[in-house]
C-alpha cells in the first residue's frame, strides 16, 4: 500500500504552493474579491501559461500533463489553504470532467482551450426546486430541426459571472424527477436567451441565477448520450465532490493550524490559553477531525474507479466525514479565537465561512447520510 | 410555582398582545421584513412606546418605575413580543445597568440616571472587554487617576482601550471598568465609571465582523476626565458591580422565547422547502429528527429558565444557574441558524449585504440566513464565553 505522491504529483504541488504564495497572500485575495469583477484573470492565465496546471488532470494526447483525479487532488488541496477563488473546479474538474468522459466529438478542442485558459465553465445543474437531486428537472430541451431549444431555470451557479460556457442538465424526455431523460448541454453564455443574474457568495466566490428563453443550441451541444445522462452527471459530480473534499482538507488544515498558533500566543489568566486542558483536548479532536478527513478523500479518490455503486458510498462516505468535520473545526476555530474569531479582519473567518459552504456543496451531510444508507443497506423491503 | 395561566394571567395575555397589535411601529415592522439594518432610532422607537405604557423595565422594582410583574407575567410577556417578532429593548441599560445603579448607587445617581434608561432616552455600551482582557477580564489595564481640575472639582483621568463595545458607535454614555489602584489584587482595583461618550479624548472605530456587519467597535479613550461622582459604589470595589451585572447579563441571553419563534420559523421554512424526494423538507427523516431533537431541548432549556425564574420570585438574585441558561440557550440559538441555513440548501450562498436585502435572489425567507449563521458563533463567545461558564459551573456550583 503506498499513499505518497508521485514525483509529478509532488512537484505539482510544489509548483501551485510556490506560485499561490508569492501571488495569493489574504491581502491580494481581499483586494480582489472587492473588485467589480470579484476574480483575477490574469492569475487564471497564469494557471495556463506558467504554471501550466489547467492541464493536470487530462492526457498527454489531449495536450494536459497526464494525470489523473489525484492530480485534482492536489491542485485543490492547496486551493483550500489559500482560498482561492478562480474556477478550476467548474472548468477543469467539471466541465473537463464531462469533456473526457462524454465521448464527445469535439471534445478535444474544448480541451485544448480549457488547457490554454480562453475556456472557462460553470455547471448549471442545480434547480430551485430540486434542491440536491440531480434529477429533478424543470429544465428542458426539445428537439428542433437537427438541433435543440433550452428552456428553464438554474439555481445558485457557482461561478456563472467568470464562465464562457454553461454546462446545463436538462430533461428531454419523461417526468420531472424520472432518472430516465436526463440531457447534457454545454452552452455558450453569449447565446441569445440566456440571462444571468450575478452576485457574491458568502464565501467570496460569485454565482448567478441563470434563465434560459428559448435558447437554440447545435446538434452538438449535447454530450453525452441523449435521454441517458444521469449516470454521466452522477460520475462528474462524484469527481467534483472528491476534488472538493481536497479542497476541504486544506481549507480545514488552515483551520487547525490558525487555531494552534493564536491560542499559543493568546494570553489569558497570565499564560497562553493553549495551556488549558479543554482547549487542548478540543485541538486534539479537531485534528482527528482533519486526519480522517484526508484518509476520507484519499479513499473517495480510490473508489473514483471502482463500479459505480462503489464509488457512489465512497464519495458519500467522504462527503459525510468532511461536513462534519467542517462543522465542528469551523466552528471551534472561531470559538477558540473568541472574539477576534469574530472579525472580517482574520483570515479565520474566511475559511470558515467556504467550510461551511462546502458543507452544502454537492449535497448537505445528511443527503449524502441517505445516499450511503440507500446504497449500503439498499431500499426498504 | 404554579405554571397554570390563572384567568388574571390569561387577561395580561391578551392586553400585550394587543397593546403590540396596536402600538409595534409599522415602518419598523417593514424594514424588519425587509431585513434592513437598523439605525439608532429604530431601536428606541419601541423602546419608547413601552416607557410610555410604562412597560419598559419589567424587572425593576415598582419604585423606579418597573412593572414589578410576577414571573409568569414576563414569561407572557417575552412569548408575546416573540410571537410578534418585535424588536428586543436593548439590554445594556434597562437589563445589565440599572439594577447595578439600584442596587449600589447613591440617590443622586439612581435620579439621575435612572429615568432616561427606562424612557429610552439615553444609549448605554458596555465597556468591559480589552485586547489583553477578554476572558480574564480582571486583568483589564484602562487606567483612572484622581485628579483636581481647574473648577477645583475631583475628577477621573482616563486612559486605555476597549475592544468589542456592542453599538458603541450609537451610544450617549457607557459604563466602565477602569484599574484605580495598580498595586492591589486584579479585582480589588477596579473602578465602576459611567463615562458620557460625547467626552473629549474618546473615539470609536468600527470593527467589522465575519459576515460584514457594523456591530462592534474599538473605543479609545485617552485623557477623558470624569467626573468622581459618576463612580457607581465605592472605589476600587467595582468588581462587585461588575459580577452582579454578568449575572444579570447571562440570564437575559437563554432567549426561550426568541428561539421558540425560531423553531417555528425553521418549521415554516421546511414546510415550504422540498426534500430530494419532492415531498416538503420538514418529513425528510433526517432534517424531522433534528428539529425534534432541538424542540425537546428547548423544552429543558424553558422549564430550567422556569426554575431560575421561580427562585428569583422567592427572592434569590439570578445565581449561578445562569451559566447553564447562558450556555444552553446560546448552543439551542447557534443549532436553529444551523437549521435554518441548511433548510434552503442552495440558496444560503448568496451574499446580499452588498446588493441591499430585496435583491429577490431565492426565497424571501432565505435573505440574511448565512449572515445570521455566521454572526450568531458570537454567542458562545460573549457575555463570558461557554468555556468560561463551564469553569463556573465547575467551581461555584460542583467545588471542583
Ligand atoms: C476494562 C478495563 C481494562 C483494563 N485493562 C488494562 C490492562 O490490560 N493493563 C493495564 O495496565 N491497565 C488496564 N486497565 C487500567 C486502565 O489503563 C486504567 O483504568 C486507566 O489508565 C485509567 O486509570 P484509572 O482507572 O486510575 O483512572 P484515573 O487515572 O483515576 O482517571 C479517572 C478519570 O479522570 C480522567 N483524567 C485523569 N487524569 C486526567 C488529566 N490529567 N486530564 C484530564 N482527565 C484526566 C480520566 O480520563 C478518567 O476519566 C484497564 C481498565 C479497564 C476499565
Ligand atoms: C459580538 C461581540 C460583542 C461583544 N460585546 C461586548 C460589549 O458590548 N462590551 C464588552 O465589554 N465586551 C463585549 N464583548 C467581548 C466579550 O465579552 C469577549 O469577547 C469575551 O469575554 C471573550 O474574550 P476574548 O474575545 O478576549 O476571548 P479570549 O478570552 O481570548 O478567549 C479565547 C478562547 O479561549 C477560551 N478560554 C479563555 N480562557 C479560558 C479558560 N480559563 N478555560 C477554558 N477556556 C478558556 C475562551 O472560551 C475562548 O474560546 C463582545 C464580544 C463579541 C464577540
Amino acid at each position: 500500500m503506498d499513499f505518497s505522491f508521485t514525483e509529478e504529483q509532488s512537484m505539482l504541488r510544489d509548483t501551485v504552493a510556490s506560485y499561490l504564495a508569492d501571488h495569493y497572500s489574504f491581502e491580494q485575495r481581499r483586494d480582489a474579491l472587492k473588485t467589480e469583477a470579484g476574480w483575477r484573470p490574469a492569475v487564471w492565465k497564469a494557471f495556463a501559461e506558467e504554471l501550466g496546471i489547467l492541464g493536470a488532470p487530462f492526457s498527454e494526447e489531449l495536450g494536459g500533463l497526464g494525470g489523473g483525479p489525484t492530480d485534482n487532488m492536489v491542485v485543490m488541496e492547496e486551493f483550500g489553504k489559500t482560498l482561492v477563488v478562480e474556477p478550476y473546479l467548474g472548468t477543469v474538474v467539471i466541465g473537463g470532467g464531462f469533456l473526457k468522459h462524454s465521448g464527445h466529438s469535439g471534445a478535444a478542442d474544448i480541451i485544448a482551450q480549457i488547457i490554454a485558459g480562453t475556456t472557462t465553465i460553470a455547471f448549471a445543474a442545480a434547480e430551485p426546486q430540486a434542491r440536491y437531486s440531480w434529477q429533478d428537472l424543470k429544465t428542458t430541451a426539445k428537439k428542433d430541426g437537427s438541433g435543440w431549444v433550452l428552456n428553464g431555470a438554474k439555481a445558485v451557479v457557482i461561478g456563472a459571472p467568470w464562465a464562457s460556457h454553461l454546462i446545463v442538465t436538462a430533461r428531454t424526455g419523461g417526468g420531472q424527477r424520472d432518472a430516465q431523460g436526463v440531457s447534457v448541454f454545454i452552452v455558450d453564455k453569449t447565446a441569445k436567451g440566456v440571462t444571468t443574474r450575478d452576485y457574491p457568495t458568502v464565501d467570496g466566490l460569485r454565482a448567478s441565477e441563470v434563465t434560459f428563453e428559448n435558447v437554440s443550441l447545435p446538434a452538438e451541444a449535447l454530450i453525452g448520450s441523449e435521454g441517458a445522462g444521469l449516470p454521466l452527471v452522477e460520475k462528474v459530480i462524484d469527481e467534483a465532490i472528491v476534488a472538493t473534499c481536497a479542497e476541504a482538507c486544506g481549507v480545514l488544515r488552515r483551520l487547525h493550524e490558525g487555531t494552534l498558533e493564536y491560542t499559543k500566543q493568546r494570553k489569558q489568566f497570565g499564560q497562553p490559553i493553549s495551556q488549558f486542558q479543554v482547549l487542548q483536548h478540543r485541538m486534539v479532536d479537531m485534528f482527528i477531525q482533519l486526519e480522517q478527513s484526508i484518509s476520507m478523500t484519499y479513499m473517495a479518490n480510490i473508489k473514483l474507479t471502482d463500479t459505480d455503486v462503489e464509488r457512489a458510498k465512497g464519495v458519500s462516505a467522504a462527503k459525510v466525514q468532511i461536513g462534519k468535520a467542517c462543522k465542528f473545526v469551523g466552528q471551534n476555530a472561531i470559538q477558540l479565537h473568541g472574539g477576534m474569531g469574530m472579525t472580517d479582519e482574520m483570515a479565520i473567518g474566511h475559511y470558515f465561512k467556504r467550510a461551511t459552504m462546502i458543507e452544502g456543496a454537492f449535497g448537505s451531510t445528511d443527503h449524502h447520510l441517505a445516499r450511503y444508507e440507500t446504497l449500503s443497506l439498499g431500499k426498504a423491503a | 410555582m404554579d405554571l397554570d395561566f390563572s384567568p388574571e394571567d390569561s387577561a395580561f395575555r391578551e392586553e400585550a398582545r394587543a397593546f403590540i397589535a396596536e402600538n409595534y411601529p409599522k415602518a419598523l415592522r417593514e424594514k424588519q421584513a425587509r431585513g434592513e439594518d437598523l439605525g439608532k432610532e429604530d431601536f428606541l422607537s419601541w423602546h419608547r412606546i413601552l416607557a410610555a405604557k410604562g412597560w419598559s423595565a419589567p424587572s425593576w422594582p415598582k419604585e423606579f418605575g418597573g412593572t414589578e410583574w410576577t414571573p409568569t407575567q414576563k414569561y407572557i410577556w417575552s412569548e408575546e413580543q416573540a410571537r410578534a417578532d418585535t424588536i428586543g429593548i436593548l439590554p445594556f441599560g434597562v437589563a445589565m445597568l440599572a439594577p447595578v445603579i439600584y442596587t449600589f448607587g447613591t440617590q443622586e445617581q439612581k435620579e439621575k440616571f435612572l429615568p432616561g434608561i427606562r424612557d429610552g432616552k439615553v444609549w448605554w455600551c458596555q465597556g468591559y472587554s480589552e485586547p489583553g482582557a477578554g476572558s480574564d477580564l480582571a486583568s483589564l489595564k484602562t487606567k483612572a487617576e484622581r485628579i483636581t481640575g481647574d473648577d477645583g472639582k475631583e475628577y477621573y483621568l482616563v486612559n486605555g482601550q476597549k475592544t468589542w463595545t456592542t453599538l458603541g458607535q450609537h451610544a450617549d454614555w457607557g459604563f466602565f471598568l477602569v484599574r484605580t489602584d495598580p498595586n492591589s489584587k486584579p479585582q480589588a482595583g477596579i473602578s465602576f465609571l459611567l463615562i458620557d461618550m460625547k467626552s473629549p479624548g474618546i473615539e470609536v472605530r468600527r470593527i467589522t465582523t465575519l459576515e460584514g456587519g457594523h456591530e462592534v467597535n474599538d473605543v479609545f479613550l485617552d485623557n477623558v476626565k470624569v467626573p468622581v461622582e459618576n463612580r457607581i459604589f465605592h472605589e476600587n470595589q467595582g468588581w462587585t458591580c461588575a459580577k452582579a451585572l454578568l449575572a444579570h447579563e447571562r440570564s437575559g441571553i437563554a432567549g426561550v422565547a426568541r428561539s421558540k419563534r425560531g423553531l417555528e420559523r425553521v418549521r415554516e421554512i421546511a414546510s415550504t422547502e422540498l426534500s430530494d424526494t419532492g415531498g416538503p423538507l420538514l418529513q425528510d427523516p433526517f432534517f424531522k429528527r433534528k428539529v425534534a431533537e432541538l424542540e425537546i431541548d428547548l423544552t429543558a432549556l424553558e422549564f430550567t429558565e422556569l426554575r431560575t425564574l421561580a427562585g428569583e420570585q422567592s427572592g434569590k438574585g439570578p445565581g449561578l444557574e445562569s451559566s447553564i441558561l447562558k450556555i444552553k440557550g446560546t448552543e439551542i440559538q447557534q443549532r436553529l441558524h444551523e437549521l435554518a441555513l441548511e433548510a434552503v440548501g442552495h440558496y444560503g450562498a448568496p451574499y446580499l449585504r452588498d446588493l441591499g436585502h430585496n435583491a429577490n435572489i431565492g426565497p424571501g425567507y432565505a435573505d440574511g440566513l448565512a449572515g445570521d449563521y455566521f454572526n450568531g458563533r458570537k454567542t458562545s463567545i460573549y457575555g463570558g464565553s461557554n468555556e468560561i461558564q463551564r469553569n463556573i459551573i465547575a467551581k461555584m456550583v460542583l467545588g471542583l
